[in-house]
């Protein structure tokens, strides 16, 4: 399974960005070929609004079934879970420390909408 | 009809009072005059003007529904490719409408190869008409928007009030606060403007912004100093050196404050308002008059 993990730079050793739509790339992991990759999403950085939809197109254009992240907004995360995307929230550190968390279970999935308001 | 439109650089500075008083000023005056709120995100004239309303209308602007057995997916993208506003994406296959970010533009509908896509609407909000309680020749028109909550469609909804508005000898349009789009709707087909402005530095740096987008979009202006003598001298001085013309000014006064605290207008509860307001509107009038001439 492909992950898709924001990120500040192309590398495992990057810092996670926190934040999804305006996330300066993601890191993808083939969880199976340990294989990564990175996907830009500089072109976000300066919309004015829909970030988060248009980062989720990016991330589901790379094939990933989850997203590892700090936040997601309301309609960045109607539009992952449209492509049947998971997300995975509170990730800290470098994008490898955040692979760990998640393969520990340490990361909370967002599966419903109740966290709304303070996304 | 002479169209004023009543803004600032910042909300907070006695803009909506500034409307409302004239306005009654006006009628009492026997000027048919109508009131418009335009600012339809926090609306607040009729906290002043205690309109009864009479009529409310849904106001909708279109967007895009998307039939997904015409949609011809992934190969096509045409819609999402060309949104401006980047409304649409393609999620698993299918077009994703989110309606809170679209514009109505209809661009979407014309590029469309498949006709998969159908004109739906969506409300933004509603435009309010009434007038002020009080004889005959006292009675104010008024008519103001309120947005949906979480909307963030503004202008369309501004020129529905515009559109709605009677046709008065006078219109006077309390504008949103700020320099940004819905202030640019509502300052729009302006024939003049007044801004007020409080004299301290902030309301010095905000009355500046605003003159600038006064000057880009050719609307005459002159500044109304609300609560006068609270700061320094540095605004009249700014008036002087730019040569904006200073329409009135109005004092700082506890009573002024207790007065607007409770809603009361200033010219049917304190003495001087009266002569004030009736000097802002002489001035306005010249400044109508030499513009007209120009
Ligand atoms: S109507 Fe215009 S703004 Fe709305 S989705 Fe279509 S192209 Fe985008
Ligand atoms: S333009 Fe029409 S056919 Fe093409 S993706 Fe959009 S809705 Fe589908």
């Amino acid at each position: 399974m492909k992950i898709a993990i924001t990120s500040q730079g192309n590398s495992l050793d990057s810092s996670i960005d926190p934040r999804f739509g305006r996330a300066a790339g993601f890191v993808i992991v083939d969880t199976e070929t340990g294989e990564t990759s990175f996907a830009d999403n500089a072109q976000n950085l300066s919309l004015p609004q829909g970030a988060g939809i248009q980062a989720a197109q990016n991330v589901a254009a790379t094939g990933a079934k989850a997203v590892i992240t700090g936040h997601v907004g309301p309609k960045a995360f109607l539009a992952l879970e449209k492509g049947r995307i998971d997300i995975y929230l509170g990730a800290q550190g470098t994008v490898a420390q955040a692979l760990e968390a998640f393969k520990a279970g340490q990361l909370d999935k967002a599966d419903s909408a109740d966290k709304e308001g303070h996304w | 009809m002479l169209t004023i439109a009543v803004a600032s650089g910042k909300g907070g500075t006695g803009k909506t009072t500034v409307t409302a008083n004239l306005a009654v000023w006006l009628a009492s005056q026997n000027v048919d005059v109508a009131a418009l709120d335009c600012d339809v995100e926090e609306p607040n004239l009729h906290l002043f003007l205690r309109p009864v309303w009479t009529k409310t209308t849904p106001e909708n602007v279109p967007v895009p529904e998307v039939d997904e057995e015409r949609c011809l997916g992934e190969e096509c993208r045409k819609c999402v490719d060309l949104c401006r506003f980047k409304s649409l994406i393609m999620m698993a296959g299918s077009v994703m409408v989110f309606p809170e970010l679209c514009h109505g533009c209809g661009l979407c509908t014309l590029a469309c190869p498949a006709r998969a896509i159908r004109e739906g609407a969506r409300e933004i909000g509603v435009v309010r008409t009434g007038a002020t309680a009080g004889a005959d020749s006292a009675r104010i028109p008024v008519v103001g928007g309120e947005m949906r909550i979480g909307e963030a469609m503004a202008p369309p909804l501004i020129l529905a009030v515009k559109r709605t508005a009677p046709a008065s000898a006078v219109r006077l349009i309390d504008c949103p606060p700020g320099t940004s789009c819905p202030v640019i709707a509502s300052l729009g087909g302006a024939d003049l403007a007044v801004l007020v402005t409080e004299p301290t530095p902030f309301g010095l740096h905000d009355l500046e912004l605003a003159v600038g987008v006064l000057r880009k979009m050719d609307i005459p202006f002159g500044v109304v100093i609300n609560r006068d003598g609270m700061g320094d001298d540095r605004t009249h001085r700014y008036l002087e050196r730019e040569g904006i013309p200073l329409l009135g000014t109005l004092p700082h006064s506890a009573e002024a404050a207790h007065c607007y605290s409770e809603g009361r207008l200033h010219v049917d509860a304190l003495p001087g308002f009266r002569e004030a307001y009736a000097s802002i509107w002489e001035n306005i009038r010249t400044l109508a008059a030499r513009e007209v001439s120009r």
